[in-house]
């Protein structure tokens, strides 16, 4: 799997960089540089295997049920960018060793310049539309992190937002219009798509697939209106910006240009858009970037044009315009990622990136100047560098490009005019700082760049010069096997000589030379004299103002809204959510009539009316007195449960009436362990009851009779009708059978759903760890730290237990006794019972649950007579390693199964026979019911004790206490 | 029988309900509880109801509907039982802990009332 591995390797190196000691900067780079130098490798060695047209396909199947796999798809297109990502990004790692001083933090840098490559690996790699989405907005995720490096300055945090922003958004158009597009052809593969232009180009929803997909692409190349991110992005790190803002992420929108040409262009709306956004782009920027003094900014702008003149080709639906533009991307790559390293060297050996400032670095820093000089004269356009071949190509497609009259005229007179704007920053950037008289005032005294951190920047200029002079030769093969693909298989005639003889792009190139030094001198005259500083008759025109504006009445329009229809009050929202849930059961019940049905009816017993006169009492009672009373609420929500564990006694559950008493009993200690935190608060002292206060009681009232009339018709309803069919018989046949136990309910705990079951226990130990954590920070409000008052009604001197009962020596010596000594004499017997539970638990009523709640119960009578010191000095319950003992007894027996090539949790049961027992049946069920019981266990007394031990604890007492917090208390 | 399960149902949760929609914590605790013994009986109710049926197989008796109460609904509700208790702990602890940090038992943690 080749292309796999070459995808996951620099993932791999992220994690890897990212775990080593993070100012390394030389170990950083030795290992962010190999990865990305043995990618290179591979990539330039699958060179053969694309020559020719061929395609390397991987599958990796993913969710088979879906449809979806993982698609790696290697053509000569996708090669070429991806040689361009693997050879820069490594070339960029030796140089950001140089550039980035020892006190930043590099590890982060080069984690995410790996991720970055893998991500775009990611993106020239997919063979799946939908998947290339995905990757596409992982490079737009590293970009914001990559632009944000400096995160404590301000441009670095509203330039990455910026980027976020505008190509975060642009990629939702892309997913958008990517889904139409796997709509129209019936499949997201690309060579599915690419093999249906026809169709595509036919169908109705072809607009608005085009639109969306184009919003996608020239977002992420910065093209016009969309182009202000990229000079906000200059605020990254400048190996971020030559890797980047210039050579590969921003090309990502024309290779998605160039990757769909064959399936989206050739229409008029394709024509206008994509031509149109270009040739604006490429003007655009061109003229703004002559006008800006930063020298990154400089190189902003100029990629934008140049991003523009690459849009601009592929929107000639001409496929030499697309050859040309194929051949500028690499040759863009190359020019301006060395310009960029060479700004980056001028900032960091001067300390100053201002062209005012800089003058005749020349003389101080020689070799970086010559290198400079070469790749800005490269993006000028000078015959015999590299960007001059291009731009050449260009220039023949605007002169023999055949449409309406009037673009046929305009275009050639657009191309040159940019290029006359082309040649004027390119002098501004490489002749203005090198030469002239040497600057005096510069922040550092400015020498030549170390060795190393030039190789990169002479490696890629040595590119330039090396194609610009013998292309045929260095860049043919490969411009071949990239251009291939694109235009749909096979290549159209052209020549990469570079005399074509005299002919007009000769003369538009010479043109545009001449008149550029004629207008780079006019300008340098004006900008002297102060005049002509920044760019005339564009400065309304700020996309960037209009993005934010826009995005500031966004917010607010938000804002706005949320408080219209959003509220932080939790009263308001439950009152909203049980309003609508029975709003909504109304309106269902329209279509579905809430009739009675006609299956027999038990006869009612007088005991179960009694009982349930009984329970409802309570449970209105618990509702009345929860205000004020809260121990007698406590204490008839107590009977409420008692009466419910009754009603599944009565009607044949044992099971549920067994569980149902033992929680009732745990959690009512609960509450009343609770109760001494909370405030007190006494009838007839909080602040009069208003006519607001009625009217909220009222309508809550009123909502709360609805609901219970809502939900006592509707159990009536489904009491009445006879028994739908479910699953259920199923459960009651197998349980014996297969399961190995009576006990139904049993079984289906610990065998047909114990998955289910072991997701519970987690819950249930993870509800412990945290109610322990929580207490573990607890601060009990101040008025509640004193003593309880009763225990501080006796004289200090007297001697009882009835002080401190949780911290007497021995409960048993004093009033306790008698207590204390059958709670102790109880423990034993209830483990007894506990055991008998458990074990009879798969056949006869009980189980782990049941089994484990009466131990913690047993335990817990204990902490209560006893109090808390004398048991844990005395027995140590480790309640967390119960926990964890359970958990992994579970886990362990459901891996058994797996380990015995059954599904995970199969029961096995095993038939032993034991002398004086006899035959004894032993299921695997019965380990997992040890787990349960023992996470049941442990939770339980983990929850319980931690709340019982803040009495102990020695809480700070506040230094001020604030206003008494009793009851200003309302409804 | 029906009609006197599916009165009582309604009445826990109606008073459940009431509980909920108070600004005390510690009155929606209680009405949680109450709510979750409402919503138990009401799954518990949704295999119908018999009596002596319970879902123990015996031998020579055919397992099937007629002769045993439905075993799922228990089971469900078993659960729901337990980890009713660990949902009312962990809220017992949070409105303990919100009691602290705020100086109020109010459910939204401030005191005024707006």
């Amino acid at each position: 799997m080749p292309l796999a591995a070459l995808l996951l390797l620099p993932f791999l190196g992220s994690v890897l960089t990212a775990l080593l000691p993070t100012r390394a900067r030389s170990e950083l780079a030795a290992c962010a540089g190999f990865v990305s130098a043995g990618a290179a490798v591979w990539v330039i060695s699958l060179f053969p295997r694309v020559r020719d047209g061929g395609v390397i396909r991987e599958t990796i199947s993913w969710v088979p049920s879906l449809g979806l796999d993982l698609v790696l798809r290697l053509d000569g297109f996708a090669w070429m960018f991806a040689v361009l990502i693997t050879v820069i990004g490594a070339l960029v790692c030796l140089y950001a060793r140089y550039y980035m001083s020892p006190e930043d933090p590099v590890a982060r840098l080069y984690a995410f310049l790996l991720a970055f490559m893998g991500a775009m690996l990611g993106v020239v790699l997919s063979g799946n539309l939908v998947q290339l989405v995905v990757f596409w907005e992982l490079t737009s995720l590293v970009s914001f992190l990559l632009i944000g490096y400096w995160h404590h300055r301000v441009d670095a945090q509203r330039g990455a937002r910026m980027a976020l922003t505008v190509t975060g958004a642009g990629g939702l158009a892309l997913l958008g219009g990517v889904l139409l597009l796997g709509h129209i052809v019936g499949s997201y593969e690309l060579d599915v798509a690419l093999a249906s232009g026809d169709r595509v180009r036919a169908h109705p929803l072809y607009p608005a697939a085009l639109v969306l997909i184009l919003l996608g692409a020239l977002t992420k190349s910065a093209q016009f209106p969309f182009h202000f991110w990229l000079p906000r992005a200059m605020a990254a790190p400048t190996p971020v910006s030559a890797y980047l803002h210039s050579a590969t992420m921003v090309k990502a929108g024309v290779f998605l240009l160039a990757r769909l040409w064959p399936v989206l262009s050739g229409t008029e709306l394709w024509f206008w858009i994509v031509s149109g956004a270009g040739m604006t782009t490429l003007l655009l920027g061109a003229y703004i970037a002559m006008f800006q003094h930063d020298l990154k900014r400089v190189l902003a702008y100029s990629t934008i044009s140049h991003l523009g003149l690459i849009t601009l080709l592929f929107g000639l639906n001409s496929s030499l315009a697309a050859v040309a533009g194929v051949f500028h991307i690499m040759n863009h790559a190359t020019f301006k990622a060395s310009l960029f390293m060479a700004a980056g060297v001028v900032d960091h050996e001067t300390g100053t990136r201002d062209i005012r400032r800089l003058n005749g670095l020349i003389r101080s820093m020689p070799r970086t100047g010559a290198l400079a000089l070469v790749a800005s004269g490269a993006m000028a356009g000078v015959p015999l560098l590299n960007g001059f071949l291009s731009k050449e190509m260009f220039f023949a497609e605007t002169m023999f490009f055949s449409a309406h009259p009037s673009v046929e005229v305009m275009l050639p007179v657009v191309a040159t005019i940019a290029a006359i704007f082309a040649v004027v920053y390119s002098l501004r950037f490489g002749y203005d700082i090198f030469f002239g008289p040497p600057s005096t005032d510069l922040p550092r005294q400015p020498e030549e760049a170390p060795r190393w951190m030039r190789t990169p920047i002479e490696l890629l200029v040595l590119s330039c010069l090396i194609v610009g002079v013998a292309p045929t030769i260095s860049i043919g093969p490969s411009l071949a096997a990239a251009a291939r693909p694109v235009v749909g298989g096979t290549l159209p005639e052209y020549s990469l000589a570079i005399w074509h003889g005299f002919n007009p792009p000769f003369v538009m190139s010479l043109v545009a030379i001449a008149g550029g030094v004629l207008g780079y001198l006019w300008l340098r005259k004006h900008q002297e004299q102060g005049r002509l500083q920044d760019a005339p008759f564009v400065g309304r025109l700020n996309a960037r103002r209009l993005f934010e504006s826009a995005l500031l009445g966004l917010t607010r329009l938000s804002r706005r809204v949320l408080r219209l229809a959003g509220t932080r009050r939790l009263q308001t929202q439950m009152f909203t959510i049980i309003a609508v849930a029975l709003l909504l059961a109304l309106l269902a019940a329209r279509g579905v009539p809430l009739e009675w049905g006609d299956r027999d009816r038990l006869p009612a017993s007088p005991a179960f009316v009694l009982l349930w006169v009984i329970g409802a009492v309570c449970a209105v009672g618990a509702a009345v007195m929860a205000k004020f009373h809260r121990l007698i609420a406590i204490t008839l929500m107590g009977g409420a449960g008692l009466v419910t564990c009754l009603t599944f006694m009565w009607f044949s559950a044992p099971d549920l009436a067994l569980t149902q008493i033992v929680v009732e009993i745990i959690t009512t200690i609960l509450l009343l362990l609770g109760l001494r935190w909370l405030p007190m608060r006494i009838e007839g002292i909080s602040r009069p009851v208003t006519a607001r206060d009625r009217m909220r009681r009222g309508r809550d009232l009123l909502l709360a009779i609805g609901a219970g009339s809502g939900l006592a018709a509707l159990s009536y309803a489904m009491l009445t009708r006879p028994a739908p069919h479910s699953i259920s018989p199923f459960f009651l046949s197998r349980a014996l059978p297969e399961g190995g136990g009576a006990n139904v309910v049993n079984v289906m705990l610990v065998d047909f759903r114990a998955f289910d079951t072991l997701g519970e226990i987690t819950v249930l130990g993870a509800v412990a760890l945290t109610v322990y954590a929580l207490l573990r920070r607890f601060r009990p409000p101040p008025e509640s730290i004193e003593q309880p008052h009763q225990q501080r009604a006796f004289p200090a001197d007297v001697v009882t237990d009835l002080v401190k009962p949780r911290t007497a020596e021995d409960a048993a010596r004093g009033y306790m006794m008698v207590p204390a000594v059958i709670a102790r004499l109880l423990l034993p017997v209830s483990v007894l019972v506990a055991a008998h539970f458990l074990l009879r638990g798969h056949n006869e009523p009980g189980g782990g649950f049941v089994a484990g709640l009466v131990v913690a119960i047993a335990m817990l009578m204990q902490y209560m007579v006893s109090g808390a010191l004398w048991l844990e000095a005395r027995a140590r319950l480790r309640p967390v390693r119960w926990i964890a003992v359970g958990l992994l007894l579970g886990a362990i027996t459901g891996l058994g199964a797996l380990a015995v090539g059954y599904p995970f949790l199969t029961t096995h049961t095993a038939h032993v026979r034991l002398p004086l027992v006899g035959e004894v049946h032993l299921p695997s069920a019965t380990f997992f019911d040890l787990g349960v019981f023992a996470v049941v266990v442990g939770a339980t007394l983990l929850t319980l004790t931690a709340l019982a031990h803040q009495s102990l604890r020695a809480h700070r007492r506040p230094t001020q206490s604030p206003a008494s917090s009793t009851s200003e208390g309302t409804s | 029988m029906e009609a006197l399960l599916a009165l009582v149902i309604g009445v826990l949760g109606g008073s459940g309900i009431w509980l909920v929609l108070r600004p005390r914590t510690f009155q929606v605790i209680m009405g949680l509880t109450l709510l979750s013994y409402a919503v138990n009986l009401f799954i518990f109710s949704m295999g119908s109801i018999f009596i002596d049926k319970p879902p123990l197989v015996r031998p020579g008796v055919p397992a099937d509907l007629q002769h045993y109460t439905d075993p799922m609904p228990q089971s469900l509700v078993l659960t729901a039982i337990v980890i009713g208790f660990a949902t009312t702990a962990l809220f017992l602890v949070v409105l303990l802990a919100s009691r602290g940090f705020s100086g109020t038992d109010h459910v939204d943690g401030t005191r005024e009332e707006p």
